[in-house]
């Protein structure tokens, strides 16, 4: 009743005032935020573009006066940034492949078949996630040392193939959600668990499965420790090394080394803005598993 | 009466189905242990060898090519007499922890909150808010160098608008941690989205009742979000606290290759390590080093654990 004979006074008082100006503070945080998070890719994509004598002029410009396109065609000059690309290229495809048939392999097993200590050893996939990259780091270079592995793919491929803790947790809580009807209804007709796995499973948890690849790709394609550690031959170098040297040639050349930075990170960018869903997706439900 | 003739069938073919499974049941366990081979070869290879390996390797004196010889708790106790840098890197990484760690989790909560206003749009701002969690590599160091750069960056640039003087971030040694906080900063939309699925989950009937009650937004986020979301909170310290401890990559590639910066000021305890593992070869003591690492962040987890009862509160816990 109140609400209709609302008077102008009475209405700044109201909750619903509060309530409309508390949604408009959040809103003006929430857009200053977006523009500070923004800006470093903006200055990025800005001082590629600049030439050195205005990255140095000061106060800097948002905007380059000259808009030099010119410096990416230089920075590619600068390098062998196509060996370096189809490297990280062939690593990154073998990775994402190996992560998503021995994650969801693994996975459908913990999840989908009774076997006796089956809750110990997903306890210990799980322990493993606590365990430090750092205390297996020197061992593990010692046994490929050891198995002439050094200077080869293999140490950054093979690894994938085995299953990691964190996706075989995503996947595992993924496959709980599909009934087990399913399971039966395939086993009447004859099926094994070998062709449940890779003829329904895999085509049902799709969502999880792009999670899965999208992780991966991104570890793969940003991995820098892994090739610094195994990698020597110049010829053999991904990008990130390759984004190294290229550091330390052009000292403080803003331009190039901002021009080399956004060629490398835009696959990454443009795949998050196309797939953010599975990004998103895959936090909730590893969120949803823990709160 | 007719329950018994309703149940009796089910009994027998129960029974029955029971004898007749039980090597049924030692095939599906075969099938198990097939289904998770990969993981349990991969765990023996990549995991439990190489743990083993490091055990004994750092009672000795390993260096990878001729030696390896049993020296008992040297390694221990060089590093407790003799390797000054050890200490100044423990104390760098402690420095990054406590304040990074604290700093990410309460803006990802913050922002999860400010995000969880059911505001239009808010699908974007979660997009660009998570954007730099997803960015990483030798690609987004080299950015912050640039944005950090003293005279041309653009942190100094906006520092310069509300009239501060910016420190020279990266050169200046009493600034170099801050700024690889400053720029773990940016990422803090990846903590965002764990806390955002878990407000999402918290019932909106504790809310309508804490409004009867007249309660002010400021006393429902402290009174009924923050314990709700305890369980999500306590999971994401503990998990950065071991991510903060092995800071490694940004310390490498925005000091001089390794060198660890002006005055050591970003000589991390990992980086030190990689030194002498992989620049003098003394892997023997690297490996003892990564056991002190190891114990050390082993024992701050068990402490987390202790304490979680204290302030985790898990829904359901007091209804029992």
């Amino acid at each position: 009743m109140s609400a209709v004979v609302q008077t102008k006074e009475n209405y700044f008082k109201s909750a619903n005032f509060k309530k409309k100006t508390g949604q408009a503070i959040v809103l003006i945080v929430l857009i200053l935020g977006s523009l500070l998070i923004l800006s470093p890719i903006w200055w990025m994509i800005a001082t590629s573009l600049k030439d050195m004598k205005e990255i140095m002029t000061y106060p800097p410009t948002f905007i380059p006066k000259e808009w030099h396109w010119e410096n990416y065609l230089i920075t590619l000059q600068k390098g062998p940034f196509l060996q370096y690309t189809l490297n990280t290229l062939f690593i990154t495809v073998f990775v994402v492949i190996g992560n998503v048939v021995a994650n969801s392999f693994i996975a459908y097993g913990f999840a989908k078949i009774h076997f006796k200590g089956r809750n110990v050893l997903f306890a210990c996939v799980l322990a493993t996630m606590m365990i430090p990259g750092f205390v297996t780091l020197v061992p593990q270079y010692v046994i490929y040392a050891k198995l002439g592995w050094l200077n080869t793919y293999l140490p950054l491929i093979l690894p994938a193939f085995f299953g990691s803790a964190f996706n075989i947790f995503l996947l595992r809580q993924f496959f709980l959600t599909i009934p087990n009807e399913l399971i039966e209804a395939a086993k009447i007709d004859g099926a094994n668990h070998l062709y449940i796995w890779w003829k329904i499973f895999i085509p049902l948890a799709k969502p999880a499965i792009a999670t899965v690849a999208i992780f991966s790709f991104n570890g793969a394609w940003n991995d820098f420790l892994g090739p610094l550690l195994y990698i020597n031959d110049e010829s053999l170098y991904t990008l990130q090394l390759g984004l190294q040297i290229f550091k330390g040639q052009n000292d403080t050349q803003w331009n190039f080394l901002m021009a080399g930075s956004l060629m490398v990170l835009l696959p990454v960018i443009t795949l998050f803005f196309f797939f953010q869903r599975y990004f998103i997706e895959g936090m909730n439900l590893t969120a949803g598993s823990k709160g | 009466m007719e329950r018994i003739v309703i149940n009796k069938p089910e009994i027998t073919k129960k029974y029955k189905k029971q004898k007749a499974s039980s090597s049924l049941q030692r095939k599906e366990g075969l099938q198990g242990y097939l289904f998770i081979a990969p993981w349990i070869i991969g765990f023996l290879f990549f995991m439990a060898g190489p743990l083993l390996f490091s055990l004994y390797g750092s009672f000795t004196n390993f260096n990878i090519t001729s030696k390896m010889d049993f020296i008992g708790l040297d390694n221990f106790k060089k590093m407790f007499t003799n390797d000054p840098i050890i200490w100044l890197s423990l104390k760098n990484t402690l420095y990054y922890v406590v304040i990074s760690v604290p700093l990410t989790t309460a803006g990802a909560v913050v922002l999860a909150v400010l995000l969880n206003q059911g505001i239009k749009g808010m699908r974007v701002f979660r997009t660009i808010f998570y954007l730099p969690a997803v960015l990483s590599g030798v690609g987004v160091y080299l950015l912050w160098m640039q944005l950090l750069s003293p005279s041309s960056g653009l942190v100094n640039t906006l520092l310069g608008f509300v009239g501060i003087d910016g420190p020279a971030w990266l050169t200046d040694p009493s600034w170099t941690k801050n700024a690889l906080i400053f720029m773990k900063m940016w990422s803090v939309g990846g903590g965002m989205l764990l806390y955002l699925a878990s407000l999402q989950g918290v019932s909106q009937s504790l809310y309508e009742a804490a409004e009867i009650d007249g309660a002010t937004s400021f006393r429902k986020f402290f009174h009924i979000t923050l314990p709700m979301i305890t369980p999500v909170i306590f999971f994401d310290l503990v998990t950065s606290t071991i991510g903060a401890f092995q800071i490694f990559q940004e310390a490498y590639v925005m000091s001089e290759s390794g060198d660890g910066g002006p005055a050591n000021s970003l000589v991390f305890f990992n980086l030190h390590m990689w030194n002498k593992a992989f620049e003098v070869f003394d892997m023997g003591y690297a490996m003892a080093m990564s056991w002190v690492l190891f114990i050390i962040i082993l024992v701050l987890t068990v402490f987390n654990l202790k304490i979680a009862p204290r302030w985790v509160h898990y829904e359901g816990e007091d209804r029992k």
